[in-house]
């Protein structure tokens, strides 16, 4: 589901790495858009650049050239602070990790985000309350990771990416770490947030089966958008 | 979310996490403890020291030696010398009387009781006066010496150091012997730590004849001193300097202090540079540990320079209480603790008991906040360099 307007512009982005005296061009004057409501699917083999793709978009890394424009901001051109500050706002992350803060509750990891915004106290718990609702983890508020499987961890994840409502949800291979039933589940849950809430969300993926969730998927080799595919 | 609150945020979720870091944690604790505790106990020495030495004198009270003498030691006033002394301008009267106390000031060994070992212990030969000039000079054990008699009292800091001080003992110095017939206390002064005779009986056991080492003068008040100085050091006749008392005690704290104070910093240099290592470790295995927490934060909008300053404070709050522990260590050890130590200007001992003060205690934990920001502050460096893409990958 996409209303066109392109909520992503990146114009001939390149990324280059330094080995010592070696260069390593990650990503080639790239050219991409992506819409509102859409979820596309980044795949590709192992250093085909796509997560560095995706760490551009969260202005987590700096293009080398090109310019990448998210939510009609010019986030290349942005100090690191200003950075901290956008991501807050308009970006919420999916780890294949979870990187949930091991001695927090799931309803205080799901907060987390909040704390950067100005917003009273009750606000939060309110917004952390219906994003644990969502994810369908409300009775399992007060448990922490370590209590939680897999599954529910990444469910959690899920929950305080989209507990600020953010311009768009980066998911890194957010299933990388989950057996196929539960990662199922995982790309149903994101599925619907896309369907059912209009999110816009990028998923990095090296797995066909995920990326088969996606409405637009996207194939990098060699630091080159090569493919595009409609689902 | 303010910056301060997001400090506040990640100091909170760094504490949380201090559980899993136990040991690294309780090295640096422990190590900045021992630093304090070796500084405030060697620095205590000298506030004792330097106590005992404040306490003395009275700023209505001067004293007159001989001009270069930079102690009893080295002064010599002859007898003469005292009547005109008696007759300066600013003198306070009683009965009639000037109040000046002519003294005679000789070391005698003592075994101490702590080592059993000799030491110098200066005693004191007074007339009548002496009591008139320093009032809180009080027996608080046995009689006053009687005049005219071999029998000395011994300051209190003097008979809790010194063996053969006690009531009743029998002591041979000069060509005489002497009985201990009291202890008095003199309000924590110097005085405690000396013995008193009569100045007329002690003279010809130690050949000094007509001569004295110091005049204690009452004067008329504290605003007199001006005066007094002035008539005795204008006087041709005279070769003398006046001090005020409180004055020239504060001066005789001077050296062992100095000593002191060097020895506390060389000291707690080397055992800071230790510490500051300990610091260093604990909060470099905090932020390897967390590297991927603290980067999830940063990914999320959480700012560097608040992380930067969150493991720096937990540097500083970890340095904070092993300074606490190590200033109640000391406090515990030292504080009170009684001794006796040379005084350098008179080479004769001074009792004195250690003292671990506020003052003190404030600049050790000063010490150990300087030793966790230096902790800190690098591996602070280290966190907020880490690239934040690669540490949200760490398994």
């Amino acid at each position: 589901m996409t209303d066109g307007k392109p909520i992503v512009r990146m114009r001939g982005v390149e990324k280059l790495f330094h080995r010592g005296a070696e260069e390593i061009r990650v990503l080639h004057a790239l050219d991409l858009e992506i819409g509102a409501g859409d979820f596309l699917a980044l795949m590709g083999p192992s250093g085909s650049g796509k997560s560095t793709l995706l760490n551009l978009m969260a202005g987590l890394d700096r293009p080398s050239s090109g310019s990448i424009e998210v939510g009609e901001r010019r986030i290349d051109e942005l100090s690191r602070r200003e950075l901290s500050r956008w991501r807050a706002r308009h970006i919420g992350f999916v780890f294949q990790f979870y990187n949930l803060l091991p001695v927090l509750s799931a309803m205080r990891n799901v907060e987390l985000p909040l704390l950067l915004l100005p917003m009273s106290g009750a606000e939060r718990r309110r917004r952390a309350e219906t994003a644990l609702e969502i994810v369908g983890l409300s009775h399992r508020a007060k448990h922490t990771p370590r209590t939680l499987s897999g599954g529910e961890q990444q469910r959690v994840g899920i929950a305080r990416a989209i507990v600020t409502d953010p311009t768009l949800i980066l998911a890194d291979e957010p299933t990388g770490d989950l057996d196929r039933k539960t990662g199922d589940g995982i790309l149903d849950l994101l599925q619907a947030l896309n369907r059912e809430h209009g999110k816009t969300i990028v998923m990095v993926t090296h797995d066909p089966h995920a990326a088969s969730h996606a409405a637009r998927r996207l194939y990098l080799l060699d630091g080159q958008l090569s493919t595009e595919m409609a689902a | 979310m303010n910056w301060f609150s997001q400090v506040a945020a990640l100091f909170g979720f760094g504490l949380r996490t201090l559980p899993t870091r136990k040991g690294s944690a309780a090295a640096a604790i422990f190590g900045v403890a021992g630093v304090v505790a070796v500084l405030v106990g060697v620095l205590s020495i000298g506030e004792g020291f330097q106590r005992v030495m404040l306490s003395t004198g009275s700023p209505a009270n001067a004293l007159v030696q001989r001009a270069g003498a930079d102690s009893e030691m080295t002064s010599v006033l002859m007898g003469d010398t005292v009547g005109m002394i008696e007759s300066a301008p600013g003198v306070a009267r009683v009965h009639g009387k000037p109040m000046v106390s002519p003294e005679l000031f000789v070391v005698v060994d003592l075994p101490k009781r702590s080592s059993g070992t000799d030491a110098n212990v200066p005693m004191r030969g007074v007339n009548p006066m002496a009591f008139a000039v320093r009032p809180e000079v009080k027996i608080i054990e046995g009689r006053p010496f009687a005049w005219g008699r071999n029998e000395v009292i011994v300051g209190r800091g003097a008979h809790n150091e010194f063996k053969n001080t006690d009531i009743g003992t029998q002591l041979k110095f000069g060509e005489n012997q002497w009985t201990v017939v009291g202890i008095f206390s003199a309000g924590g002064g110097i005085s405690e730590s000396e013995l008193w005779a009569d100045g007329n009986v002690l003279a010809p056991a130690y050949h000094r004849g007509n001569s004295y080492q110091t005049g204690v003068v009452k004067l008329a008040s504290a605003g007199s001193f001006r005066q007094f100085k002035d008539a005795l050091t204008s006087d041709p006749r005279l070769a003398v300097k006046v001090v005020r008392e409180t004055e020239y005690y504060a001066s005789q704290s001077r050296v062992l202090r100095l000593l002191v104070t060097g020895l506390a910093v060389i000291v707690c240099s080397l055992m800071g540079l230790g510490a500051i290592f300990g610091a260093l470790n604990t909060m470099y295995t905090a932020v390897a540990s967390r590297s991927r927490e603290i980067a999830t934060l940063e990914a999320l909008g959480f700012g560097t320079g608040a992380v930067m300053v969150s493991v720096i404070a937990e540097a500083m709050l970890l340095a904070l209480i092993g300074g606490l522990i190590g200033a109640g260590v000391a406090y515990l050890a030292f504080d009170g603790y009684r001794t006796a130590t040379m005084n350098w200007q008179s080479f004769s001992q001074v009792a004195f008991a250690f003292e671990v003060n506020a003052a003190l205690v404030g600049w050790a934990i000063f010490y150990a906040l300087v030793i966790g920001l230096v902790g800190g502050l690098f591996p602070a460096i280290r966190a907020a360099r880490m690239p934040v893409a690669s540490a949200l990958r760490e398994g």
